[in-house]
């Protein structure tokens, strides 16, 4: 065998001894900075099986309804309101969240339609949504975002995402191919709860005399730590009244009469929690809990005047219905951490497209 | 003054109790943001106090590292490589500062609550997206960078035990030399 080249330079260069074994530290050394590395891809998802994350979720709806920079990615179109809330202190047995006292909280919320269009008529769907953020005296907060049908059309992150593929727009007509929506129905028998209902309960007339619902389930947490199964809903004080699907309406009714009643006056709203039995299901947003189940008013939210979501207070909120305050905390609902994770993946984009149009304007 | 062989023995605990709690803690960062289930907000969970907690530990670290006087490298080991050494450790002091810093910032700077055990923690910055915006890109990639380092700064550790067997690596373990010295 002929000696290397010139080895008393390169191991002097690279301070390896003369007499220093090389080939075994090299192999240990290589394969723990590759394993190390690959173990690091596997865990961050580059490499390996594909999973359901945050961004392939947030890339379909940007495939599904176009680039529409600074926007949120779902629940585009919206409108800020402000306003607060009143504890009537109905539920301080329950829960130790000070929201629930005998005091007043400030709110910033956001009235919605969903997708991820920022231009849709507001007629389009039967669907309406409102987000509040509960600003607690000492720092805590209380963030929902809530929808006024009582449950969700899925119960868990595959099946939403399988539901945006099945729902995206047939090139040839700018329409969901209505053969893939009644297979993603078939594949999903669960949503039929939430097809019969909106079938049997036409929209109100307005955001204003609409019923929102906490669709998951929470947990109240009460000061000796004992927990309750609990679902809120937001009760119009303003009488309920079917949208009249016969007439036409403008594409942004919805926030235009907003802001006519606020302008004659505030609008209410009470807040009801519904608390669960014991065998009630906790993690299957589909399904609503039997009649009949004790409801307490814990009470009323104020809403005052509203805004344009450009520029409003509720537009550099990311409504994560996860952050909570203590005394209320997630359930077991799977799409509790869909929701955390897909929103603030929208909300890192919308944000940077934000910041790179304020650098260029 | 005397020579030190190896590093004061409270700064060989808090580097062998924060290794392994950074690379947790970088793995978690990258896995949490890349999943949807539940696993999201149980890691997330978990994040941002471990965060607080290396925070703690490495201000603490530093000012250990100012009272102590620490090993020299040994003169043997080219220039290059002293220097890389040299940079390389303060590159990971500075990441270890900042990573938990900015972290705690974006949480700010996207007006969400910072709360730790029962405690609202003061925001570091006022709620602003854009500042959010830079602070959460930053903090991506300087993981990417923290990682590299830890990475390369182990692979150098077993370069040092195993190679060159100059006592470094023990310097750290607090292993009796052996070999040569």
């Amino acid at each position: 065998m002929s000696p290397p080249h010139s080895p008393g330079l390169l191991r002097r260069l690279s301070g390896v001894p003369a007499d220093a074994p090389l080939l075994v530290p090299a192999a240990v050394i290589g394969l723990t900075a590759v394993g190390l590395v690959a173990a690091f891809c596997f865990a961050a998802g580059w490499i390996g099986p594909e999973r359901l994350g945050p961004k392939r979720i947030i890339n379909t709806f940007n495939a599904n309804f176009g680039e529409h920079p600074g926007f949120r990615r779902n629940h585009a179109k919206g409108v800020c309101v402000d306003g607060y809330f009143d504890g009537n202190g109905n539920a301080v047995g329950l829960s130790v969240a000070s929201v629930f006292g005998q005091n007043r909280t400030p709110v910033t919320g956001r009235f919605a339609i969903p997708g991820g269009n920022p231009a849709a008529p507001d007629a389009g769907g039967p669907v309406r949504s409102l987000a509040l953020l509960f600003q607690l005296p000492d720092g805590q907060q209380w963030r929902t975002g809530m929808n006024n049908t009582p449950v969700f059309v899925v119960n868990t992150p595959q099946g939403f995402y399988a539901q945006l593929l099945a729902t995206a727009p047939d090139p040839k007509t700018g329409k969901p191919d209505p053969a893939k929506v009644a297979a993603f129905f078939a594949a999903h028998p669960e949503s039929a709860a939430f097809r019969s209902w909106v079938k049997t309960h036409a929209p109100s007339s307005g955001f204003a005399n609409g019923s929102y619902y906490s669709i998951n389930a929470f947990k109240l947490i009460d000061g000796h730590g004992g927990e309750r199964y609990v679902r809120w809903t937001f009760v119009p004080d303003t009488p309920y009244q079917p949208l009249d699907a016969t007439q036409k309406h403008p594409a942004d009714f919805l926030q235009a009469d907003l802001q006519t009643q606020l302008a004659q006056g505030p609008l209410l709203w009470h807040l009801q929690l519904t608390l669960a039995d014991t065998d009630d299901i906790t993690n299957d947003a589909t399904r609503a809990w039997p009649e009949g189940r004790q409801v307490i008013d814990a009470g009323t939210l104020t809403l005052i005047s509203a805004a344009p979501q450009q520029g409003g207070d509720c537009r550099d909120i990311n409504y994560d219905p996860t952050i909570l305050p203590h005394g209320i905390a997630i359930s077991d609902d799977p799409l509790l951490a869909a929701r955390s994770a897909a929103y603030s993946r929208s909300f890192n984009k919308r944000t940077a497209e934000e910041a790179a149009q304020g650098a260029r304007s | 003054m005397k020579e030190a062989i190896y590093f004061a023995r409270p700064l060989r605990w808090l580097h062998w109790l924060m290794a392994p709690l950074m690379v947790l803690m970088l793995f978690i960062g990258v896995f949490m943001v890349s999943t949807v289930s539940t696993w999201h907000n149980r890691l997330v969970g978990v994040h941002k106090p471990l965060g607080m907690a290396l925070l703690v530990l490495v201000v603490v670290r530093l000012v250990v590292r100012w009272l102590n006087t620490t090993p020299r490298l040994p003169s043997t080991l080219p220039r290059w490589q002293q220097a890389l050494a040299h940079g390389s450790h303060w590159l990971l002091y500075g990441l270890m500062l900042l990573m938990p810093l900015i972290g705690w910032g974006m949480q700010s700077a996207a007006g969400y609550p910072v709360v730790l055990g029962g405690w609202v923690l003061p925001a570091l910055v006022p709620h602003d997206v854009a500042l959010y915006a830079t602070l959460c890109m930053a903090h991506g990639l300087l993981a990417l960078v923290l990682f590299a380092t830890v990475v390369a700064h182990l692979a150098a550790a077993l370069f040092h035990g195993l190679v060159r067997r100059d006592g470094v690596l023990q310097s750290m373990t607090g292993q009796a030399r052996r070999g040569r010295s």
